[in-house]
């Protein structure tokens, strides 16, 4: 069966059309024009208790987003949340960072925050920063002020 | 009585297992003739014309509606608690999630499935699939594989334009007619809406559909009793089934992709 | 009589309930013209359906050129059809190619062939039909007659050795009626083709066929030269031949007392 040409030329059309889609979709929609474009490095952080922190949780820097979170586990020998954070390469980062959890806005999500250190050594791919201070749990903040209260 | 209403559910039962059975033979012969499709592509050319580009205007049409509505629903939500800043990852969210996919199934299959439920049965009750066989020709291999291949092919394709519509509509409405700030609307929709997990999980879905869709409205045609009321009801029947079949699916898929 | 190329022995075929052929046996001769006639819905075109391997026996077989239809897979059925060609009542052209390309449907299905050569094959065929100038008119373009002359040189386009007419007579003006007599003779005689006619038209079939089968109430009800069933004795045979309407084939369907219907007993 021969097709005639106009049938050809929409079909075509129609096809490009699609693909012009999926990728302003996937581009200019998604996080892939983000991250595939640069180049990034994992760092490990350690923390007592990491509160409502999951993957794909913003890495600010003085409110730059920096990175994300790329993966969370227990680690059993140390008996810390491990988590593993994907940084953009163009930022240098001292050995002595501080890591903190904070929550955006009252009740937002929870992100990590980084503090520059003071030392002139950076880190590398698969380095740990070993300053962090804990995600804030409610209670815990309510039992401290009750202690407060209490014995004063 | 009793004893009657129950032979009847049992009657009615054994009847949908065999009809199930007889879908899933049929999807095996369908896939059967791909092997020889491959040699002319022509073919799905062809079908790619009447299901996809056919369906092309009353997709672009919706798309762009349903982005403009949410973007105006969305807004009069989020802006009440001054977060209008995350419009567009309300409405890209959704359009890619939900909305996109099961819109874009829903009007395909009213407006390709059903037509293909109609032409499959018109060339039954007019003897062109029968004199087909007589040709040594296989109608399933020649006239339905092409067809279901090229519709499963066209949905996602569909579906990507809808998405891509819908959110640069309502990016329109947002920041032109709203006054959204454009840089928070790009920018929160990216940090929030990821690749594999938001953009590929639509598209599985969309294929999904595109599969149960076709096979549906290829079935019900292939199987309609040969008459101009045979083919009426088949295509009714397409239509309905496919719907319940995108709407039920649609939340298997969903708990099984994003919840918890 | 001559070699067969079909032999129907012991055949029965129901559908749902009802049973159309309890037990038909029937040969058909190479190289001649067959009519299988009998009265409507006595299962002819089913006949032509079990013959092409479209419809399987309930009981019985089917042997078309040495080989039994019923017991043959797919593949073989597809090859063993290659070589059938049927005319079905509608035409069944398909809607979406246009006369040309329709003709050329079977030979780009199965062989590689340069256009140039579909081309001349397509065209000798059109001319048999005296279609040659209509190639590219779709078939929605095309009159009834038209359609099934179209019909016809598709059917005879890959040359098969048993031709099969599902009533090719119906609902044709006299001018076309005779076209396609003299082509089913034409095409029997030249080519040898052996064919297979369905139909009730009497004086046509009777013209043509070198034998007639009727078929009545799932059985071959007679058979013979035309000659041998104009000088039957059968009531029966005369009553289809002359079609007289009232005979050992009532007119009346099955029913109660039409004197007590009437007056308000059970119908």
């Amino acid at each position: 069966m021969r097709l005639s040409k106009t049938t050809e030329i929409m079909v075509g059309i129609f096809v490009l059309l699609g693909f012009i889609a999926a990728f302003l979709l996937a581009l200019n929609v998604t996080n892939l024009g983000n991250l595939s474009s640069k180049q990034s490095y994992d760092v490990k952080v350690y923390f007592d208790n990491i509160g409502d922190l999951r993957t794909r949780a913003k890495i600010s820097m003085s409110g730059v987003k920096i990175g994300r979170v790329s993966r969370i586990a227990y680690n059993q020998e140390r008996g810390q949340a491990e988590v593993t954070m994907t940084l953009d390469s163009q930022y240098k980062l001292s050995i002595d960072t501080q890591a903190s959890i904070y929550t955006a806005g009252l009740l937002g999500e929870q992100y990590i925050s980084l503090e520059p250190g003071a030392e002139d050594e950076v880190l590398k791919s698969g380095d740990v920063i070993t300053l962090t201070q804990s995600a804030m749990v409610l209670e815990e903040i309510i039992g401290k002020v009750m202690v407060n209260l209490t014995s004063k | 009585m009793i004893l009657e209403s129950v032979r009847n559910i049992g009657h009615k039962t054994l009847s949908i297992f065999q009809r199930v059975g007889q879908a899933s033979i049929f999807l095996l012969h369908i896939l059967g003739g791909i092997k020889s499709l491959l040699l002319r592509p022509s073919l799905i050319v062809q079908q790619v014309y009447s299901a996809g580009v056919l369906s092309l205007l009353i997709i672009l049409f919706s798309g762009l509606f349903v982005g403009m509505v949410l973007s105006l629903l969305g807004y009069v939500t989020l802006v009440e608690f001054g977060v209008e800043g995350s419009l567009g990852v309300l409405v890209s969210l959704s359009m890619i999630r939900e909305l996109g996919p099961v819109l874009a199934a829903l009007l395909f299959s009213g407006r390709a499935g059903s037509a293909l439920t109609a032409e499959i049965g018109l060339m039954k009750a007019t003897e062109q699939l029968a004199s087909m066989e007589m040709m040594a020709v296989d109608p399933v291999k020649r006239i339905v594989t092409p067809r279901f291949i090229a519709g499963v092919f066209s949905l996602p394709v569909l579906t990507a334009i809808f998405m891509a519509v819908g959110i640069y509509s309502s990016f329109l409405v947002g920041s032109i007619w709203l006054g959204v700030d454009e840089g928070s609307f790009w920018s929160q929709m990216q940090a929030n809406v990821d690749f594999q997990h938001d953009l590929i999980n639509g598209f599985i879905k969309s294929f999904v559909f595109g599969v149960v869709v076709m096979w549906i409205a290829v079935f019900e045609g292939y199987h309609a009793i040969p008459t101009s009321a045979g083919v009426s009801e088949a295509t009714t029947r397409s239509v309905v089934y496919s719907a319940l079949a995108i709407l039920g699916l649609d939340f298997i898929l969903t708990s099984i992709m994003f919840g918890l | 009589m001559p070699e067969s190329i079909v032999t129907i022995s012991d055949l029965q075929f129901s559908r749902g309930e009802r049973e159309i052929f309890s037990a038909v046996n029937l040969v058909i001769p190479k190289g001649k013209v067959t009519a299988i006639m009998g009265p409507s819905g006595t299962g002819k075109t089913t006949l032509l359906r079990l013959i092409g391997g479209q419809l399987v026996p309930d009981r019985g077989d089917v042997v078309v050129e040495g080989k039994s239809i019923p017991a043959l897979s797919n593949k073989e059925l597809y090859i063993s059809r290659k070589r059938m060609g049927m005319l079905f009542q509608s035409g069944a052209l398909l809607t979406d190619l246009n006369v040309f390309e329709n003709i050329a449907f079977p030979i780009r299905e199965h062989y590689d062939f340069p256009e140039t050569m579909i081309r001349d094959l397509v065209f000798m065929k059109l001319e048999i039909v005296g279609l040659r100038g209509a190639y590219k008119l779709m078939p929605s373009e095309l009159s009834g007659g038209m359609a099934r002359r179209v019909a016809l040189a598709r059917a005879i386009i890959l040359d098969p050795v048993l031709m099969m007419y599902d009533e090719p007579f119906t609902g044709l003006d006299p001018i076309t009626l005779g076209t396609i007599v003299s082509i089913i003779k034409e095409l029997n005689q030249a080519l040898g083709m052996s064919s297979v006619v369905v139909s009730h038209d009497v004086s046509e079939v009777l013209s043509i066929a070198d034998y007639v089968h009727i078929l009545s109430e799932g059985v071959v009800a007679a058979s013979g030269t035309p000659e041998e069933l104009r000088e039957s004795d059968s009531e029966w045979v005369r009553q289809f031949l002359q079609g007289l309407p009232d005979g050992p084939v009532p007119f009346h369907y099955p029913a109660s007392d039409y004197h007590q219907a009437l007056k308000g007993g059970s119908l």
